[in-house]
């Protein structure tokens, strides 16, 4: 096999993707079907997720200089098509009750997906910004897809607006880069002097602003302030993905650049991002404190994540690729479950505060599938064992104690006993009796059956990979070796 | 097989009782499956006692001599298996649990009336979850089990909380429980790994076993940060004094069978988990850090007592008098000797025993009563049959009388440690007299005085009466027979003590 067929091979999961949005548009303009329209993207993501586990013994390819096709690359792009796939089973009970067009969803969420799968693979500024920009474009047309409610308008310019200084931030933060090294690949990020040399200020503050843009996709303080009223505003389907694929995809590549690029390397760096990471512990677990609603709970806890997340950066252990690689995997299924839980229960288009925490109330006498794994995701969510979402949290209290980072240890503790206020919060309401005057959780059936089995399908994953978790453990070894070599 | 059986049956059991809660509520097969459950724990237990060999191992530098051992690989990029293992101190720990067990069920026959499959199968798990800590030697199972039985005791709480209160309270309380000690349990999983790393440092082996740990050299200032890891996760459960914050309002708000096993068991873990972990593997550290541990077990028993006299609920005195009887089994624990170890044993059998026969009857008390509140009380002597006759045998055992087993725990707890630490023993024995003052006092305002009325109010039923019955038949073993534990944990208590003197010995050389 020559060497351009090997690379198109090497490229395929995203290709299927990109394939199929194509394809929805040419039916789009055929003729309007919704059915049509969810199968096809379904039908494109499980290709994809077909082609991606067939990638995995023909070891890393690199797709021209922009990509590289590692197991790393091929371990995310999983992660990323099962959210994916979960976000469309959401979708369509979510939007039964939408009285314009629904198609189009569709079509943004496959590019979306795709952006987050090019952002990955990405070795070089150029396929980073692409990917960056595939990945939220959409979205901001996601986000303001019910645009009739005035939230879910106001959210979508919201994160138009600040994403878009954002993308500012990291094309001047690329370009200062450019200016000092001459190049766009990570590798070729050294600083002037050599590998051991003392990155000068511009190269610093290149990186630096290219730090704020990332930060900023991945809602760590002091750039979070969107990310309640985004959550909150979106469709419940759209936080899921926020919360989840575009989340682990900015992750993943942040760490791709850190481990690649030399002029991360630095101590004043790493500390800077060590007390992001503190910071976001701390505030989001304390600000998550008074919500009473449950997409902005869940909002400010997942800023919290980011930041137990981002203590791997600092810390630079062998074993921290395989931290964030195992931590990621873990958040996004409980997330996924979380988020699946409110779509279904929050009914949509019934005015503004549909994921009020009161709404679930007693949920366990009327949904009791669904409470049951609530209690679940939000035990994972606070790191309980017998769920995966210990496994994250040991890896990550291991990482920072093999590395001897006593304060962001003492971070990660500290949070985590904060954090269980709020869980534990919720995981009690769930089981309270529900007041007279509660809204009826509603059936609307087209999907429904489905979108429960997925959260039923999660929550099981859940507390098997908590009891077994060495699958995970050894895929993500896999991946983290990969990266590191 | 025998330790996945004690391991499983709880689990097993309580699946059971929630699946008769499926349809239509079977209260009484719940009951009767949950109590068999903890019977099938118990039984085996038993025969293990008369057919087990534990007599002293001649060589305590080696392996610590388990009766029964199983391992099976489980997560083995850490070197995390699945190692159960049961030697006299563990056996002795899963009796208690057992009978604990058994009586959480019984007493709550007539109080819990609601979801009554659900509520077994949330008690057979926290059980379940306990019968693990005193089992699991691999640290990260054990740590597994400690943070697993915190969520069905959430839900007892929350859920079955003390009646007179609307469920906020409870759910409040319930959430304070939970923090505090999974708060402290993270820090105890930071020294767990810290101590891993160690290990791996010095030999190369990533291991969480339990007798590979105890060869770890943890000596100097990270050993004793590791060691402090630990002891805040001890201190909080037992709870020591500026830990205690917890225990009073969570045993207010739990329902009667969830307060017994709250104090009798969990509390119990703690105890254990110093016995077990903190002492063998930190043997230097512990002998540097006893002074201020020994401080901490003083200021227990005299704040214990002194906040004890000052309750005006039952429920509450009876949670600050357990207070200060973990601070005996502090002073004994820090003193290290193979006599105060033994005192030590003794005395957290006999303390879960007397303090859940005493919240048992508190119970009782408010369902006749309908009140806690001692002073609504009073003059109930003689109108409430053999209730408050056992109140008095139990409050006697709390305050430490000759012939129960309370008193032979605190004796053989002062005992020795006078050897080493004559100055806090005399201290120490202070706190007696205080025991006295406020379960007498307790006595005093709730049975004697002038009645209301005369003819009797209710009268024990046969259920509440065998299960005082067995309470005091087992103080009163404990009292008069103490070498049937003893003798089963003298294996045991040897090797910490002797460890625990071998740390002396170097802290001594090295300061």
């Amino acid at each position: 096999m020559n060497d351009t067929w090997f690379q198109i091979l090497g490229a395929l999961p995203p290709l299927l993707v990109a394939l199929s949005v194509i394809g929805l548009f040419v039916t789009l303009c055929i003729a309007r079907h919704e059915r049509l329209v969810y199968a096809m993207t379904v039908g494109g993501l499980n290709l994809a997720l077909v082609a991606t586990i067939a990638l995995i013994p023909l070891g890393p390819v690199a797709v021209t200089p922009l990509y590289i096709v590692d197991f790393y690359t091929l371990f995310f792009w999983g992660v990323i098509l099962v959210a994916t796939l979960a976000c469309a089973a959401f979708a369509v009970p979510y939007l039964s009750g939408f009285d314009d067009r629904r198609e189009e969803f569709y079509i943004l969420l496959a590019t979306s997906a795709l952006g987050a799968m090019s952002l990955v693979a990405a070795r070089h500024f150029g396929s980073l910004f692409v990917g960056l920009e595939a990945l939220s474009i959409p979205l901001y047309g996601m986000i303001a897809y019910t645009f009739r409610t005035r939230a879910s308008l106001e959210a979508g310019f919201k994160y138009l607006i600040l994403s878009g200084v954002a993308s500012a931030f990291l094309l001047f933060g690329m370009a200062l880069l450019y200016g000092a090294t001459g190049s766009l690949a990570f590798t070729d990020l050294i600083p002037p002097g050599g590998y051991d040399a003392d990155a000068g200020p511009w190269m610093l503050m290149g990186i630096g602003m290219m730090l704020v843009a990332l930060t900023f996709k991945l809602s760590l303080v002091p750039f979070h302030v969107w990310t309640p009223d985004v959550y909150e505003g979106a469709p419940a389907p759209v936080a899921t993905f926020l919360a989840t694929v575009s989340k682990t995809a900015v992750f993943a590549l942040l760490l791709r650049l850190f481990v690649s690029a030399p002029i991360t390397d630095n101590a004043w760096l790493l500390t800077l991002v060590g007390v992001l990471a503190f910071a976001s512990m701390l505030v989001g677990n304390l600000l998550a404190l008074r919500q009473d609603n449950l997409k902005r709970l869940l909002g400010y806890s997942s800023i919290a994540h980011l930041g137990y997340l981002l203590t791997t950066l600092v810390a630079g252990a062998s074993l921290s690729i395989e931290a964030v690689a195992v931590y990621l995997a873990t958040y996004v299924g409980t997330s996924l479950g979380a988020f699946g839980v409110v779509s279904l229960v929050s009914s949509p288009f019934a005015g503004k505060d549909a994921a009020h925490i009161d709404h679930f109330r007693g949920l366990y006498y009327k949904r009791p599938v669904l409470a049951v794994s609530m209690a679940i995701m939000m035990l994972s969510l606070a790191g309980i064992p017998l769920t995966m979402g210990f496994i994250g949290k040991f890896y990550i209290l291991s990482v920072t104690m093999a590395s001897g980072l006593w304060w962001l240890t003492g971070g990660v503790i500290v949070g985590s006993g904060i954090a269980l206020f709020y869980y534990l919060r919720v995981m009690a309401i769930l089981f309270m009796d529900r007041p007279a005057h509660a809204r009826e959780p509603q059936l609307s059936g087209t999907g429904d059956n489905w979108a429960q089995t997925v959260v039923w399908l999660l929550a099981a994953a859940t507390i098997l990979m908590g009891i077994y978790p060495a699958p995970l453990i050894d895929l993500a070894a896999v991946a983290g070796i990969t990266l590191g070599s | 097989m025998l330790l996945c059986w004690l391991l499983f049956i709880p689990f097993i059991g309580g699946l059971a009782c929630w699946a008769t809660s499926r349809g239509r509520d079977n209260a009484g097969l719940a009951r009767v499956i949950a109590f068999l459950s903890m019977a099938a724990v118990f039984v085996p237990a038993v025969v293990v006692w008369f057919t087990g060999d534990f007599s002293l191992s001649g060589d305590p530098s080696v392996a610590p001599a388990w009766q029964y051992e199983i391992a099976a690989d489980w997560i083995s990029r850490f070197g995390i298996e699945f190692h159960l293992a049961l030697d006299g101190l563990s056996l002795v720990m899963v009796m208690l649990a057992s009978v604990l067990g058994m009586l959480s069920v019984v007493a709550s026959a007539s109080t819990v009336k609601s979801r009554v499959g659900v509520f077994h199968a949330n008690l057979l798990w926290t059980l379940g979850g306990v019968i693990g800590i005193f089992l699991a030697i691999d640290l990260f199972l054990y740590f597994f089990f400690w943070e697993l039985m915190l969520i069905p005791m959430y839900f007892l709480i929350a859920l079955w909380g003390h009646e007179e209160n609307d469920r906020s309270t409870n759910t409040a309380a319930a959430v304070k429980f939970f923090i505090y000690t999974q708060t402290s349990g993270l820090a105890m999983l930071a020294a767990i790994i810290g101590l891993v790393f160690v290990h791996y440092d010095q030999t190369g082996v990533l291991t969480f076993d339990y007798n590979q740990l105890l060869t770890t050299d943890t000596s100097g200032a990270f050993g004793m940060v590791l060691m402090l890891g630990f002891f805040l996760a001890f201190a909080v459960k037992l709870p020591a004094v500026p830990f205690h914050g917890w225990l009073a309002d969570t045993q207010a708000n739990a329902p009667t069978s969830g307060a017994v096993d709250l104090s009798g068991i969990l509390v119990k873990t703690a105890a254990y988990g110093l016995l077990r972990f903190a002492l063998p593997l930190f043997p230097e550290a512990s002998a540097n850090f006893a002074p201020v541990a020994m401080t901490l077990g003083l200021i227990s028993i005299y704040y214990g007592a002194v906040m004890a006299f000052a309750q005006n609920d039952i429920k509450r005195l009876i949670s600050y008098s357990s207070i200060s009887h973990m601070g005996f089994a502090l002073v004994g624990l820090y003193a290290g000797t193979m006599l105060a170890l033994q005192g030590v044993v003794l005395q957290v059998l006999a303390s879960a025993v007397s303090t859940a026969a005493l919240f048992i009857l508190a119970g009782q008390l408010y369902e006749r009563m309908g009140t806690r509140d001692m002073r609504a009380l009073g003059g109930l002597f003689g109108r409430l049959g053999a209730l408050p006759g056992f109140s008095l045998v139990f409050v006697v055992a709390s305050l430490g009388m000759p012939a129960t087993g309370n008193f032979l725990g605190e004796f053989l707890i002062l005992f020795g440690a006078f050897a080493t630490h004559p100055w806090f023993v005399v201290i120490a024995a202070g706190g007696m007299i205080l025991a006295a003052v406020y379960a007498l006092y307790m006595m005093h305002r709730v049975y004697w005085g002038t009645p209301d009325a005369g003819g009797t109010i209710a009268n024990m039923r046969a259920r509440e009466y065998t299960m005082m019955m067995a309470l005091v038949l087992i103080t009163l073993i404990l009292g008069l027979f103490p070498n049937t534990v003893l003798h089963v944990t003298q294996a045991v208590t040897h090797d910490i003590s002797s460890w625990f003197a071998a740390g002396v010995i170097a802290a001594a050389q090295a300061s």
